[in-house]
């Protein structure tokens, strides 16, 4: 299917530069920050983002995976999911900042699941949101605090974010899809 | 009414006409017969149930002398054994006698009533197996099917006695410490579905002992429903000693297999069980080879509810009237003389019954069977004339079909609707 | 995916160990200060039981409340069951009720297969009769699983009373499907050699001490002393002496080697007291286990569209 590129490699990198640069910034240094990647495909982005901020000012950064999908409200309008795995950091996230990072900002459905699944694991300080692509139509009132690229699409478009760690390249795509 | 059977294959043979009228075959047409074509129609002695559960008096909710009737007549029977387990049971001329009549008023098959061996089938004392003879239901053959009579005392006691008026014990072969609880046939797919095991050899062992005590007395034993190989077996040698042994088969347990439980559906639960393959190859084996003198139904008609649960709660027993000539005839092929002998001539020796099992022919009573060899029918439970709808068959293409059965010059069935 | 889980032959490998893996994630859940899941949010569990199993009843009822569905006890006994109703009728008013599911124990083999004639809703076979208990044997390799890091290639040998045994049959039929041995080992009253056909490698054997040396998993089955009056065996004594696992049977085991018991144990009779608590034994982690084994079930049934 014919598709356009929204982000090449380099776009990517940058974009993360600066959103890693924009947590440091927003949260005064990262210090009690948790970096929590809800699967697939923000679990290398929140890799991606501490080894930045790392690199940056030499503060690390708990990283954990957060899997929504028994969280999730559309379950019965599909078939049986695979549940995908949760951990979090040592530590918890009792009392801490967690940024949850996610590749593509959509309904607000998977955010949505995602603040439902923190408040079973613990009670952080302050929940905040990183995407690489918000791509608008929001269903819930849900915006993130750090985005990477807005990108305006209707509604039959699909929005492909590809990385290395998942799917052997990074780019961002943006593909004509068949109305639902 | 008188008929004319136009061009109709007798056995096999060559075609030719048959009139019928007043009650026999014979006599040149004369124009105001009712015509019937019969080419590629094979005519046969009307067929006789040497075992047919008809449930009343007692479970009429089941079936019916009436309805069962009906069943026989449109699966090509012209006469019924109708089994003694009725409630109350037959053991008395009283029971025995009222079944006879009630068969007479359905006038659709000669229903002849079996007598209980013993007294409520509870195997501990004879029933009064003279009077049941000398009633007017004439009774000649006693059976306590369902259960065994397992007390060997009271068996051979039973065999002794009837020879007086030339009675036989028709045997359900099942030895009941073996059969505790059993629910299916003992192998490899009871194993599998955790079902209790219905050993072969708790059929064999009583058909063992009861040849020998056959042997012993010199009388008359029938074994009910052969389900095993070793069962044919020990048979097969009791006959070569020249034991007055006869034996019945079922349609079922010549096509079925103890596979068709795998869905616990009670629909495949009967007593004594669906066997392995190589038993349904040595009870075809001994049906052709004539060590099995017949083919029996064991029609069992059950109430709904009685099979639509749990397996183990299940009654066991299945239809067979509507459906055993269609599987006959594909087990044993166009060979009618056989299927002529194994579903009439011979059942009919064993039950006494001088009016049937003769080749319709110039002078023979009019008590036949048209088949069409060429149809083929599917099974439809619902469309069955018995009050039941219990048949194994649902679905199952069979080949064949009955197209009329005559009674003595009644058409009792004809284009698959009984006369009444 | 399934709809139904009637049988452990129901379960190829790739959905078994998708079991596992989801268990897996669920036992997370009970080291939670939040022990629930929305997952199943609505959703309305009967537990339909025929017998009295207060462990198997209470782990399907928590499992389905871990994952917040809606769950009815309808127990035979005080019911409209015990006044002669039909199982056909009972499903039917379960059906009216609208249940999504049924768990269902039953002293007839088979009942499960039966039910699924009559609800809409996914049947999961809790024990019927003497024929299957496929979540125990879920819970079971996936105990072995934990403890000795997979289930492919183990020598399992299942010890006792196999004739009658529901979690016997699950095992074997489920531990071939995930590529392990078993043997079945007992009186040859209660291990007919007809069970050598229930799978292609099963092998059946009468002498446990034969067996043990080479086993990395003995599962003990429960025998029960109506077999004892049926002739099956001749006492508890001689029972004990030849197939009970003590602490000299346990010695004849590879270091490696668990010891299993599906519960509720006779101790003292198929096996010792001190076997069924040394660290060797599973026991208490096979009802833990089972929890989350069940969650799984009820998602990998449940989860999808209805």
């Amino acid at each position: 299917m014919a598709y356009k590129v929204i982000l090449a490699e380099t776009d990517i990198h940058r974009v993360l530069d600066r959103i890693a640069h924009q947590i440091l910034e927003k949260t005064q240094g990262a210090g009690d920050v948790v970096l929590l990647g809800i699967a697939t495909r923000g679990v290398p982005l929140a890799q991606r983002l501490a080894e930045r901020i790392l690199a940056f000012e030499q503060q690390p950064t708990p990283v954990g995976t957060l899997d929504i999908t028994l969280y999730r409200d559309d379950l019965n309008r599909h078939s049986t999911r695979a549940v995908g795995h949760t951990e979090l950091p040592t530590g918890g996230i009792d009392g801490r900042r967690v940024i949850l990072v996610d590749d593509v900002l959509f309904s607000g459905r998977t955010v949505r699941a995602a603040l439902d699944a923190l408040s079973d694991l613990g009670r952080p300080a302050a929940v905040q949101l990183a995407v690489l692509v918000d791509r608008g139509h929001r269903q819930l009132p849900i915006r993130a605090d750090y985005v990477g690229k807005n990108i305006p699409t209707a509604l039959a478009e699909q929005v492909r974010v590809l990385l290395k760690e998942t799917d052997g390249t990074d780019e961002v795509r943006l593909t004509e899809g068949t109305p639902a | 009414m008188s008929y004319l059977i136009r061009n109709v294959s007798v056995l096999g043979g060559d075609p030719t006409d048959l009139v019928v009228r007043d009650g026999l075959i014979g006599g040149t047409p004369t124009g105001d017969e009712e015509v019937i074509d019969g080419t590629g129609l094979i005519a046969l002695p009307g067929l006789v149930d040497l075992h047919t559960h008809l449930r009343e008096p007692g479970r009429e909710d089941a079936e019916t002398v009436l309805t069962g009737s009906r069943a026989a007549a449109l699966g090509g029977f012209t006469a019924v054994c109708a089994m003694a387990n009725t409630t109350p049971v037959a053991d008395t001329a009283g029971v025995v006698e009222q079944v006879w009549r009630l068969g007479r008023e359905a006038g659709l098959v000669d229903v002849q009533p079996i007598g209980a061996v013993t007294v409520g089938l509870a195997g501990e004392q004879l029933a009064e197996l003279g009077a049941m003879a000398e009633s007017a239901a004439r009774v000649r053959v006693f059976s306590d099917d369902g259960m065994c009579v397992h007390d060997p005392r009271l068996m051979r006691r039973a065999l002794e006695y009837v020879k007086a008026f030339d009675g036989v014990i028709a045997q359900h072969a099942e030895e009941p410490r073996l059969t505790q609880g059993a629910q299916m046939h003992e192998g490899e797919v009871s194993a599998r579905l955790g079902l209790t095991g219905w050993p072969s050899v708790a059929e064999e062992a009583i058909i063992a002992r009861d040849v020998l005590l056959a042997e012993h007395t010199g009388a008359r034993l029938h074994v009910c429903h052969v389900s095993t190989a070793g069962s044919v077996d020990i048979i097969r040698q009791a006959k070569a000693r020249g034991v007055r042994v006869t034996a019945e088969v079922t349609p079922h347990h010549l096509l079925l297999t103890d596979e068709k439980a795998g869905g616990y559906d009670p629909v495949y639960k009967v007593n004594p069980p669906l066997r392995t393959q190589s038993d349904v190859d040595a009870l075809r084996q001994g049906l052709t080879d004539g060590v099995i003198d017949i083919v029996a139904t064991d029609h069992a008609p059950h109430a709904g509810h009685d099979k639509d649960c749990e397996w183990a709660y299940a009654r066991p027993g299945m239809l067979g009237l509507e459906t055993a000539l269609g599987i006959v005839f594909s087990v044993l092929g166009p060979d009618w003389e056989l299927i002529a002998d194994r579903m009439s001539r011979t059942p009919a020796r064993i039950a006494g019954l001088a009016e049937h099992g003769h080749t319709p022919a110039d002078g023979a009573p009019a008590t036949f069977t048209l088949f069409d060899p060429q149809a083929r029918i599917t099974v439809d439970p619902g469309a069955l004339a018995s009050l039941s709808s219990n048949t194994p068959y649902a679905g199952m293409e069979l080949p064949g079909r009955v197209v009329a059965t005559f009674l003595r010059g009644v058409r009792t069935a004809f284009d698959g609707k009984a006369s009444q | 995916m399934i709809k139904h889980l009637l049988s452990a032959a129901d379960l190829d490998a790739p959905t078994a160990t998708l079991i596992h893996d989801i268990a897996a994630e669920m036992a997370t859940v009970a080291g939670r200060e939040v022990k629930k899941l929305p997952t199943l949010r609505g959703r309305t569990v009967v537990n339909l039981f025929y017998e009295d199993s207060t462990r198997t009843r209470t782990s399907f009822e928590v499992a389905a409340k871990r994952l917040s569905a809606d769950v009815v006890n309808f127990s035979a006994k005080g019911s409209s069951v015990e006044k002669g109703e039909s199982l056909k009728d009972t499903a039917w008013t379960l059906q009216a009720m609208g249940a999504d599911a049924v768990v269902i124990r039953h002293p007839a083999s088979g009942a499960p297969n039966r039910l699924v004639n009559w609800v809409h809703g996914s049947v999961l076979n809790a024990g019927d009769g003497t024929h299957e208990h496929p979540t125990q044997a879920l819970l079971d390799t996936y105990t072995m699983r934990s403890r000795l890091g997979t289930v492919a290639g183990l020598n399992v040998a299942i010890v006792g009373d196999v004739l009658h045994s529901r979690v016997a049959r699950s095992n074997a039929l489920l531990l071939h499907t995930l590529g392990a041995k078993v043997t079945l080992v007992g009186p040859p009253t209660l291990v007919p050699p007809v069970f050598e056909t229930l799978t292609p490698d099963v092998r059946v054997g009468y002498d446990i001490d034969a067996v043990l040396p080479e086993a990395d998993v003995v599962m003990m089955l429960r025998v029960q002393k109506e077999r004892m009056n049926a002739a099956f065996f001749p006492s508890w004594h001689e029972y004990s002496r030849r197939y009970g696992l003590d602490a000299a049977r346990v010695r004849r085991l590879p270091d490696h080697a668990i010891v299993m018991h599906p519960g509720p144990m006779n101790r003292g009779v198929e096996i010792a007291p001190d076997v069924a608590d040394s660290p060797r034994s599973t026991i208490v982690e096979q009802v833990a286990n089972g929890v989350s084994v069940r969650m799984a079930c009820l998602y990998l049934l449940l989860g999808g569209r209805s």
